[in-house]
């Protein structure tokens, strides 16, 4: 696991705050620590402040209060040319007047590094992803992901040690997306290299993160690795915003033990883990992902509270079924079951007990 | 097995027609309808622009004055060839056509045709043609008694090339240049060269207004490019406000403020940067014209640029920023390429503009600030409208060389105009 403490992080925004207008804040009092090697995913909404914060990084905008630090100097007076961070935009920003190769051998010629090691440095970095034929081509004709490769080896051409990425995948189609993903997963791995990476597609996020930021509203809402985020995510917003959700508002019954049980406002109880709620009384949300509701009785966890349900809708999609149940007065509760040998496909109008593991329902605050 | 050999088959529809043909005949009604729509615009501009325009390219090399009014003449020259020596035969047919323009009235018009290329010669031929009835033979000592200049070669090479309609008198008269007894070419002489020193004062001066305009231009486009759009907008709306000032208005502004008794000259004299005996002059010469037309051109290179720069995304210098450029390196190798088609467009437009100026440079420029469209409009107030035909037409070719220049190095494809 990659060391997270303030004193030996690469990268940290201790108390950073930004405001465009003097009047809101975009960012409000941010504290995050990267460490080197890391690949960190900023994660939220737009408008949540992630992007304002890699280009705080970046040096394009100016931290409205506190410091930002890079290997343990404070670059918040640094201008961008003079931080060394490699960045990918996320429409490329690739020069339209130059060549591939002129694009690479820019931030080298910048540098007033030679022809000669200009040129292995950029045919190093056009073998690394595998686009050194194109190296007289026009970004025009290039395809929108040889665009990209060339963007992604560009950034990282003059061996940056963080490379900052803004939705860089944002405006290819889902297989590319998906095939990307790794390739930059792989690059990561093999150059060492930090980096940060913003983006505003959960899987992505999940995919290939060493740690999530999830922000929202100007603040890091959870700070966390992909499996920790999905499956034990700290409140509401986290809930919802990274995969599907099951949401049940009630009121707490009982509590004690890292356990709780909710009375739901229509009256049926169920378990649950407490997570923000500390008392008798209070209200809350609990939140169960679709994948771990279970309904064949023989499968149901012992001693667990099952609730009534009755089937809505049926939707075969291939690998997985996904169901549509009423339960406890919405008809918004979904459920999904693996397409395994012999899984039963549940028909509209079936009665049905659901239940699951304490553990897998959360507790949270009501939104 | 499909023959791989034989020639690709005629794609047919389904009752048997060739495709082509039944693709054609599904768009001639279509392709009608449209030609229509655009005729009268199609009419308007032929009859208002290509018209006139060939029109006054036939001018500058057709000038009928001498040759339809001096008949026995136009025979003389047509029977025999060039030589130095003038024979008795062809005075008198110059006497039989002097007496025909003086019943006709027409001896002013034939010697306004030579006095293009022999200047002073409309009063020889009047005065001539008034007391031609009177000689008496041999009629070339009696005319070169009247007045010696009839027996100067120069005039009967002028008078051989005025005897067919076509010429290109005017042409050589615009160019400087002029046929000597022989009836070679050659240059004029150096105090009465001036047309060439117009035109290329003309070029100059549109070079310098052009220069002027980007870079006063340059830093408003951008300007107006990077703001938001409600206040590029509102100052857009200064930068085409003298676009919706009368011409005359916005130049006598100019008069008042630069002339000697001016605001610029009493501040200067107010601030004792001068003294009252020394107010510059910057108006009524070329200062003058240079300011005064870089201030109403300034427009035409402003929108081409706005244009350009409005689409060019400041991803571009953020990523040569992050590359590890600085801003003078990113303006200098990433923002000033992307705009060329913009400066490109707008110094055309400006230069094109400037080369055919008149209404300022008549107004602000006094005596060496005119241009050579001001030249060009004194022949067209004299009826001169041969010599005006030339000018234009000699400008007119330099325009389209530098728009065929400027397709050759940019790309007209690439003009970016608003």
């Amino acid at each position: 696991m990659v060391s997270t403490s303030p004193n030996d992080a690469f990268v940290a925004f201790e108390h950073v705050q930004k405001s465009y207008d003097g009047v809101s804040l975009v960012v409000k009092d941010l504290n995050l620590s990267i460490g080197k090697g890391e690949f960190l995913t900023m994660l939220g909404p737009s408008g949540s402040g992630k992007t304002t914060c890699l280009m705080m990084l970046a040096g394009f905008e100016t931290a409205t209060h506190g410091r930002i630090m890079l290997d343990g100097t404070n670059i918040n007076e640094v201008p961008p040319h003079k931080r060394g961070i490699g960045m990918v935009f996320q429409n490329y920003a690739l020069f339209p007047h130059m060549t591939v190769g002129e694009n690479l051998s820019f931030p080298l010629e910048v540098r007033g590094i030679g022809k000669s090691e200009r040129e292995a440095k950029v045919k190093r970095a056009l073998d690394m992803v595998q686009m050194y034929s194109f190296i007289n081509r026009r970004p025009a004709q290039l395809s929108g992901g040889q665009q990209q490769r060339i963007a992604l080896a560009r950034a990282l051409v003059f061996d940056p040690s963080l490379v900052l990425m803004d939705e860089p995948l944002g405006a290819l189609d889902k297989q590319l997306r998906e095939h990307m993903q790794f390739e930059i997963k792989h690059l990561h791995e093999s150059l060492g290299i930090t980096v940060v990476y913003v983006t505003h597609d959960q899987g992505e996020a999940l995919t290939m993160s060493d740690r999530v930021a999830v922000f929202n509203d100007g603040r890091i809402q959870q700070l966390a690795s992909p499996s920790d985020l999905y499956e034990r995510p700290d409140n509401s917003f986290v809930a919802q915003f990274i995969g599907e959700n099951n949401k049940l508002p009630g009121v707490i019954e009982s509590i004690g033990d890292g356990k709780c049980t909710v009375r739901l406002t229509t009256g049926e109880v169920i378990d649950a883990t407490p997570v923000n709620v500390s008392e008798k009384g209070a209200k809350t949300l609990v939140s169960i992902r679709p994948e771990r509701v279970e309904y064949k009785p023989e499968m149901m966890p012992a001693g667990a509270h099952t609730i009534d349900a009755e089937v809505m809708e049926f939707i075969y999609m291939g690998d997985l079924f996904r169901t549509r149940l009423r339960v406890a007065g919405s008809d918004e509760f979904v459920i999904k079951s693996r397409n395994t040998l012999g899984q039963r496909m549940l028909s509209p109008g079936e009665k049905i007990k659901i239940g699951w593991a304490p553990q897998d329902a959360r507790a949270l605050d009501p939104m | 097995m499909v023959d791989l050999t034989s020639a690709p088959e005629i794609l047919r529809t389904a009752d048997g027609r060739p495709l082509k043909s039944a693709l054609a005949q599904a768009q001639r009604k279509a392709k009608w309808r449209a030609f229509f729509l655009v005729l009268p615009l199609l009419a308007f501009v032929v009859l208002t622009f290509i018209v006139p325009i060939l029109k006054m390219l036939e001018r500058s090399i057709n000038h009928d004055g001498f040759s339809s009014n001096a008949p026995s003449m136009v025979a003389w020259f047509q029977d025999h060839p060039a030589s130095a020596d003038i024979p008795e035969d062809a005075y008198a047919a110059l006497v039989a056509d002097l007496v025909q323009m003086q019943k006709d009235k027409t001896a002013g018009a034939a010697g306004t045709r030579i006095n293009y290329t022999v200047p002073g010669t409309i009063s020889v031929f009047k005065a001539a043609a008034r007391s031609a009835d009177t000689l008496v033979p041999p009629y070339k000592e009696a005319l070169i008694a009247s007045n010696k200049m009839w027996g100067d070669p120069l005039l009967w090479v002028a008078m051989r090339n005025a005897s067919s309609e076509w010429t290109s008198d005017f042409y050589m008269v615009s160019s400087d240049l002029k046929r000597n007894a022989d009836g070679g070419v050659e240059r004029v002489e150096d105090n009465q060269r001036i047309y060439l020193y117009l035109f290329i004062k003309t070029f100059v001066l549109s070079l310098v207004i052009t220069v002027s305009c980007l870079l006063l231009a340059f830093p408003i486009a951008h300007w107006l490019a990077v703001l938001p759009m409600a206040k590029s907008n509102l100052l857009m709306i200064l930068v085409l406000l003298p676009f919706w000032t009368s011409l005359l208005v916005r130049t006598s502004s100019w008069i008042a403020i630069l002339q000697e008794q001016g605001i610029i000259n009493d501040l200067m004299v107010w601030l004792g940067v001068i003294g009252d005996d020394g107010r510059v002059r910057m108006i009524y010469n070329q200062t003058g014209t240079i300011i005064v037309m870089t201030h109403i051109l300034l427009p035409f290179m402003v929108l081409p640029l706005y244009s350009v720069m409005r689409v060019i995304p400041p991803s571009y210098a953020r990523a040569a920023r992050s590359l590890g450029a600085t801003s003078w390196t990113t303006f200098r190798r990433i923002y000033l390429p992307q705009t060329l088609p913009g400066i490109a467009a707008g110094s055309l437009l400006v230069f094109i503009l400037a080369v055919g100026y008149y209404i300022t440079p008549a107004l602000v420029g006094g005596a060496d600030g005119q241009l050579i469209s001001n030249l060009i409009q004194f022949h067209m107030s004299k009826a001169n409208w041969s010599m005006a035909a030339a000018l234009a037409a000699i400008l007119l070719a330099a325009v389209l060389i530098l728009y065929w220049l400027y397709d050759r190095l940019i790309g007209i494809d690439r003009l970016k105009l608003g």
